[in-house]
């Protein structure tokens, strides 16, 4: 007699519309019981062709689309872009712009992160992160609000520097929020980091080796988890980040704790920088003058930064007109999705969802 | 640095290299499409190269052909390498490289989806970002835009 009980795989969908896969997407999988056999993700469902739609626009009217790629780093998206646009014009920013551009883009990584932060505790079944998160982000649009008046889609980068100066108060008002925040993170840690369910839920969880990560082409935290210290801002230094000290995070394990600490991680890195870079802010100008109409000169330029969920690239082809001719977005949270299938294999339902919080994708950027 | 690169894949493969240039301090070396996978193995494979990090694959219409640009970089040292193929624009088509980088599985799809270019021997080569029913390639030059 056999003790074997006949079993037959089972085919269920998870999304488009599911709470915890973050947007809408949508997985296909294969469940032998409770444990995942495959995990097919099926993307596209917020693909709003924004490559053929720069080549309709102008490289002036392209800049606000940006916003409504990865819409929890819209900073990071205006700095891309804009980083792609000046280095093709060879046009110069003012150090007082970098600076500024800097704090934005550091503030911008940290609420994104704080995003990560409650969204990770909801996803295993922690309320209480969420609110916390949540409440301190609201700090920091607030402090983008007063700057540009958005508290989402900024449109604040121009080529060749900001659109606007800093307000009146900000400085004394992003010192306060550095220091609450610093004073709140090991409140964060007493919640989620060093809570025994967490911690079970998710070490040894979802791993993925060094030499994998790197296959799959993974960047960001997502790939700095696994033990790989590749940041742009270090590799590849842009703006002023060579000029301020920090460090970049990184965990041995490559499982889904390893990936959540390394964002912990650089939230205080980020709050680091940003302190710094508003004491180090020179006065001058805020933005060199550049045509209301502008022309890039024919050729081609690939500039990337690390955005908050990894290498961010923009490939911008000119053919010497106001419209590009081509352009090519490489998203980082698409690329690092490719290696979901591979992460969750062999893991229980439960834990695909915390293997998939801990990529972090944004599906504004996955899609496109 | 450059220098060495292209001297590594000239000595390796005396006929596919047709041009090389430097852009933005990168080497940019310009492949005959049958030498593509045989190249990428080799940068890939070498350690002295070890260009372990496939950052980029994307595809140009430029109306009388349709070149697809792989981008490269070595984690360890930051070298970059950007490999580039011309290929037919009636029947564009070349092998896949999925097999020396697996990200190369969903980059190649999408650019399949979106400027219909076929990788030879890809795993599973089907539209990524738009339905599986949809008509034409979109980020070709001579795409109409439905209404």
């Amino acid at each position: 007699m056999s003790s074997r009980i006949k079993t037959e795989l089972v085919e269920v969908n998870m999304g488009p519309q599911h709470p915890s896969t973050h947007g809408v997407l949508r997985l296909q999988v294969t469940l032998d019981g409770e444990i995942v056999v495959d995990a097919r993700p099926d993307v596209g469902y917020l693909h709003r062709g924004i490559e053929k739609l720069a080549e309709l626009r102008t490289y002036i009217q392209f800049i606000p689309i940006t916003d409504r790629l990865d819409y929890l780093s819209s900073m990071l998206q205006n700095a891309a872009y804009i980083g792609a646009v000046e280095k093709l014009g060879q046009i110069e920013v003012p150090e007082r712009a970098e600076f500024i551009r800097v704090i934005m883009m550091e503030f911008q990584r940290i609420a994104s992160h704080l995003v990560f932060y409650g969204a990770m505790g909801l996803d295993l079944g922690a309320t209480t992160p969420f609110l916390y998160g949540m409440r301190e982000r609201e700090d920091i649009l607030d402090l983008f609000e007063m700057t540009c008046g958005a508290r989402l889609t900024y449109n604040y980068f121009r080529p060749g520097g900001v659109a606007r100066d800093l307000p009146d108060g900000f400085i004394e008002k992003a010192k306060a929020y550095i220091k609450k925040q610093r004073a709140r993170l090991p409140e964060y840690d007493d919640l989620l980091t060093g809570n025994q369910i967490f911690i079970v839920r998710t070490r040894g969880v979802g791993v993925i080796s060094a030499e994998d990560a790197i296959d799959y082409s993974m960047s960001g935290p997502s790939l700095r988890g696994s033990g790989v210290a590749y940041d742009v801002r270090r590799a590849d230094p842009y703006s002023v980040y060579d000029r301020l000290d920090w460090n970049v995070a990184t965990q041995p394990d490559g499982d889904t704790l390893s990936r959540y600490l390394v964002r912990m991680q650089e939230i205080r890195e980020s709050l680091n920088i940003v302190e710094q870079a508003l004491d180090m802010i020179p006065p001058g100008e805020l933005a060199c003058k550049t045509p209301q109409r502008l022309k890039l000169p024919e050729g081609e330029v690939y500039h990337h930064i690390e955005s908050t969920r990894g290498d961010l690239g923009v490939y911008l082809i000119s053919d010497g007109t106001d419209k590009p001719y081509r352009l090519k977005w490489r998203a980082p949270s698409f690329i690092n999705l490719g290696a979901l299938s591979q992460m969750a294999k062999g893991w229980k339902v439960a834990d695909l969802v915390a293997i998939l919080g801990s990529l972090d994708i944004v599906l504004g950027e996955v899609d496109r | 640095m450059s220098e060495f690169i292209g001297k590594a894949i000239r000595d390796a493969f005396p006929d596919a290299v047709r041009e090389t240039s430097e852009i933005d301090g990168v080497l940019n070396v310009k492949l005959d499409p049958g030498a593509l996978l045989g190249v990428c193995e080799l940068v890939r494979s070498k350690p002295e190269l070890a260009f372990d990090y496939l950052a980029d694959i994307t595809a140009i219409d430029w109306r009388d052909r349709i070149e697809v640009v792989y981008r490269m970089t070595n984690l360890a040292t930051n070298a970059r390498i950007v490999l580039r193929v011309d290929l037919d624009h009636a029947k564009p088509e070349v092998g896949s490289v999925t097999s020396v980088w697996k990200g190369a599985e969903w980059q190649e799809r999408e650019v399949y989806d979106l400027m219909g270019v076929v990788f030879r021997e890809h795993p599973d080569l089907r539209r990524i970002l738009l339905p599986e029913d949809w008509e034409g390639y979109p980020l070709r030059k001579d795409y109409v835009i439905p209404d």
